[in-house]
């Protein structure tokens, strides 16, 4: 009999006024009754609208009937067959535009809560840890993949268990790609980013770190070196700015600077020697997820107040709605329809303000969404002591720059086509942001699938 | 891992390091850098590559023991390991097509401008080398340099070499006396390399500076070693870390390079790491 209750089963949280000051996990997830009360509302139904929301198609009524039958390992099994890294996605995809948008439960209520689900069959997993992971027999072929993120990850994970012997190269010192440096511990703990990490190596994945590839190793040579493919997934490169003045004073970051600071270097723990400034009046330049994790991680390192400034309104915000939700709970506050124009510093040359100009929405633009147009002699001045601009970035140029036949569009993203994710350049395979520019980690693990199903067509039909 | 093959003291604030390294050594190329981490809770360090051997597979690091991270990198011995150890770095300098050079080093800066000085006149350009220290117990690589240049220029700030004065001294005087540069390259401190900037601008020659700013990532994605070059946003770890030594905007650079300048003496007056490293050295 399924849960008839229109509202989702509440995610335990940590208290607003509480986490706004720790860095440990926000939600800190369902129980078993949860989850089987939670996977109750699911009403199977036939034509499964849910599964073609995610980019990777988990069989997501399948896995959520196990779970209502309190069947977690085997739904875990299910999530796996198309999933590789589910105790990420389950914290981060945006549900709420993919599965979850075409749940049936969501005409008259909220949906399942698909995402909460998924996760909670991850973190049983992994922490019973029932199923041993077999190394898959090998094929005796093998493939490179470029960059440990979540599109490195997926396509590595993918064709190890197709038996290929894969060695992913990470330019950092520690695997992740995003998932460390850029998503803060509050949001996605590193210790269930490397436990995923672990499973794949479990299944064979070699990862060496420290190989900024492209520098250190050219393309060219992995195949010299007897790879028959090489996946290119390098992730976000130079962050934006905004052009306007005074963004080389001290106290500007990027948001990649700053949140790479706290989250791969842990800035924030006093064992470690990575330096951060403390501001304690901040503005968060943008209105994407990248922007809410800057917000929310400078209210963690002690400020006191944090100002988002965004040009749109709340409606035109990228971020998803539970990070921008869960910004206003802890504090931040924001400040729509405003532009800055100018960071001002002092005779040091740090940080003192923010000039901005208030925004009114015009008529809609490229994207359709309304573009913001300045208010005449509606200037102010925010008073901080740092600006963190989180506009997006282009992608990384190494590995393009350096290789022969590797073609990039004007943006400097790598042109691969959209089903095969095949480049110009043959047996070379990319996707995640260094395609599409900056998107989200599941769409990124979505590329790194496809790329994976081509690269295992292409050295089956090279050997036929 | 990266074992430390060799450690010699060039003077009491400079160290030199030899760190295997073979695939790094196979593509280093003269202006390029490594990035390195002591340990787990080290931060990320960038360093120009003094010299590379392929054959050896091993990277030669100089550094001032100036900050806390580059005292920490000196508590390990030959036969240690350093944790991280990653390049190589930046695009390589462009050093083709030129006639006469003056290659100018300031303090631990020569590390880096002897290797140019070296390419340079390996491809048969004609080199003038000047190197500048405080006074004349700092002097490094004084054989190396004068190697590998058709003249070099011996300063000190304080004259106890005896010969007193600043690099531009000795620059200046060339060009006056009718030395035709046609490039002019400059590693050192900030100030040294804008007072060499300001000097050649007028002539109208060519001249490199090479940048070292704060950085994490190195490869363009964290956007930390911005400077501002002709106006516009540079990437001192992707667009550099040589750059026209006329367009840079010094001001700025020299603002941002103590950004954690407090940091640094919170870290040194704790000091705990590198006390228990000493009791456990």
């Amino acid at each position: 009999m399924a849960n008839m209750i229109s509202n989702k089963t509440a995610m335990p949280e940590q208290a607003p006024d509480v986490r706004r000051r720790n860095f440990d996990e926000v939600a800190t997830g369902y129980t078993e009754e949860m989850a089987i009360q939670e996977a109750a509302r699911c009403l199977n139904c036939k034509n499964r609208p849910c599964v073609s929301g995610c980019p990777v198609n988990i069989a997501i009524p399948d896995f959520i009937a196990h779970m209502a039958k309190g069947e977690f390992e085997e739904a875990y099994s299910v999530i796996t067959k198309t999933s590789s890294l589910p105790a990420v996605c389950g914290r981060v995809c945006p549900q709420e535009t993919q599965c979850e948008a075409k749940c049936v439960r969501g005409i008259k209520g909220e949906s399942v809560g698909i995402g909460r689900l998924e996760r909670f069959a991850a973190d049983y997993h992994l922490k019973n840890d029932t199923a041993n992971i077999t190394k898959p027999e090998s094929n005796g072929h093998k493939v490179a993949v470029i960059g440990s993120g979540p599109s490195g990850l997926t396509c590595a994970g993918s064709l190890a268990k197709l038996g290929y012997s894969v060695t992913v190269f990470e330019a950092f010192h520690t695997a992740g790609g995003v998932l460390m440096y850029g998503i803060p511990e509050f949001r996605l703990p590193k210790a269930i980013v490397q436990k995923e990490i672990e499973g794949l190596k479990k299944l064979g994945v070699e990862i060496k770190t420290n190989m900024v590839m492209g520098k250190v190793m050219s393309v060219d040579e992995l195949f010299d070196d007897g790879y028959e493919a090489v996946f290119i997934g390098t992730g976000a490169g130079l962050p934006n700015f905004m052009g306007m003045e005074g963004e080389g004073l001290n106290g500007v970051y990027s948001a990649n600077e700053f949140l790479t600071r706290i989250n791969l270097m842990k800035a924030y723990k006093d064992e470690y020697d990575t330096p951060i400034i403390h501001p304690k009046n901040v503005a968060v330049v943008g209105g994407g997820n990248v922007a809410m994790d800057a917000s929310r991680s400078a209210l963690r390192l002690g400020a006191e107040n944090v100002y988002l400034v965004y040009r749109r309104s709340e409606e035109e915000m990228p971020a998803r709605n539970e990070e921008i939700h869960h910004a206003k709970e802890e504090g931040v506050e924001f400040r729509l329809l405003t532009n800055p124009v100018r960071v001002i510093g002092d005779e040091n040359g740090k940080v003192i303000g923010l000039e901005c100009v208030e925004m009114e929405l015009g008529e809609p633009d490229a994207s359709g969404r309304r573009s913001p147009v300045a208010k005449e002699d509606s200037n102010f001045v925010l008073d901080v002591d740092a600006v963190i601009i989180a506009i997006g970035n282009a992608p990384n140029p190494l590995v393009r720059s350096t290789t022969k036949g590797l073609e990039a569009n004007k943006k400097g993203c790598i042109i691969a086509d959209e089903n095969t994710m095949a480049t110009t350049k043959e047996g070379v395979y990319a996707g995640g942001d260094a395609v599409t520019g900056a998107a989200t980690v599941i769409k990124a693990m979505g590329a790194g699938r496809k790329a994976a199903e081509s690269i295992d067509e292409y050295i089956r039909n090279k050997n036929n | 891992m990266f074992k430390v093959i060799e450690k010699t003291a060039l003077n009491p604030y400079m160290t030199k390091m030899v760190v295997e390294a073979p695939l790094i050594a196979k593509k280093a190329k003269p202006g390029q850098f490594i990035i390195f981490r002591v340990d787990e809770y080290g931060e990320r360090v960038p360093l120009t590559i003094a010299d590379h051997d392929a054959e050896k597979g091993t990277v030669t690091i100089i550094f001032q023991k100036v900050g806390y991270s580059t005292k920490l990198l000196d508590t390990l011995n030959e036969g240690d390991y350093l944790l991280d150890f990653v390049g190589p770095l930046g695009a390589p300098s462009e050093l083709e097509g030129y006639k006469k050079a003056a290659v100018i080093g300031g303090g631990a800066g020569c590390a880096i401008a002897y290797p140019q000085a070296k390419a340079l006149h390996d491809m048969g350009t004609s080199v003038d080398m000047i190197a500048g220290f405080r006074n004349t117990d700092l002097i490094i690589l004084e054989k190396e340099m004068s190697e590998v240049s058709d003249n070099f220029y011996l300063m000190t700030d304080d004259g106890s070499n005896g010969n007193k004065g600043f690099v531009t001294t000795a620059l200046e005087q060339n060009i006056k006396n009718g030395a035709d540069y046609d490039l002019v390259i400059a590693i050192g401190p900030v100030p040294m390399m804008r007072a060499v900037s300001e000097l050649t601008r007028p002539y109208g020659i060519k001249t490199i500076v090479s940048m070292n700013p704060i950085m994490i990532d190195g490869t363009g994605m964290c956007g930390g070693c911005r400077l501002t070059v002709g106006g516009k946003i540079k990437f001192a770890c992707v667009d550099g870390p040589d750059f026209d030594g006329h367009e840079v905007d010094y001001n700025e650079l020299m603002k941002r390079s103590i950004t954690y300048r407090n940091n640094e003496q919170t870290a040194r007056e704790r000091n705990c790491r590198l006390i228990r490293n000493a009791e456990v050295n």
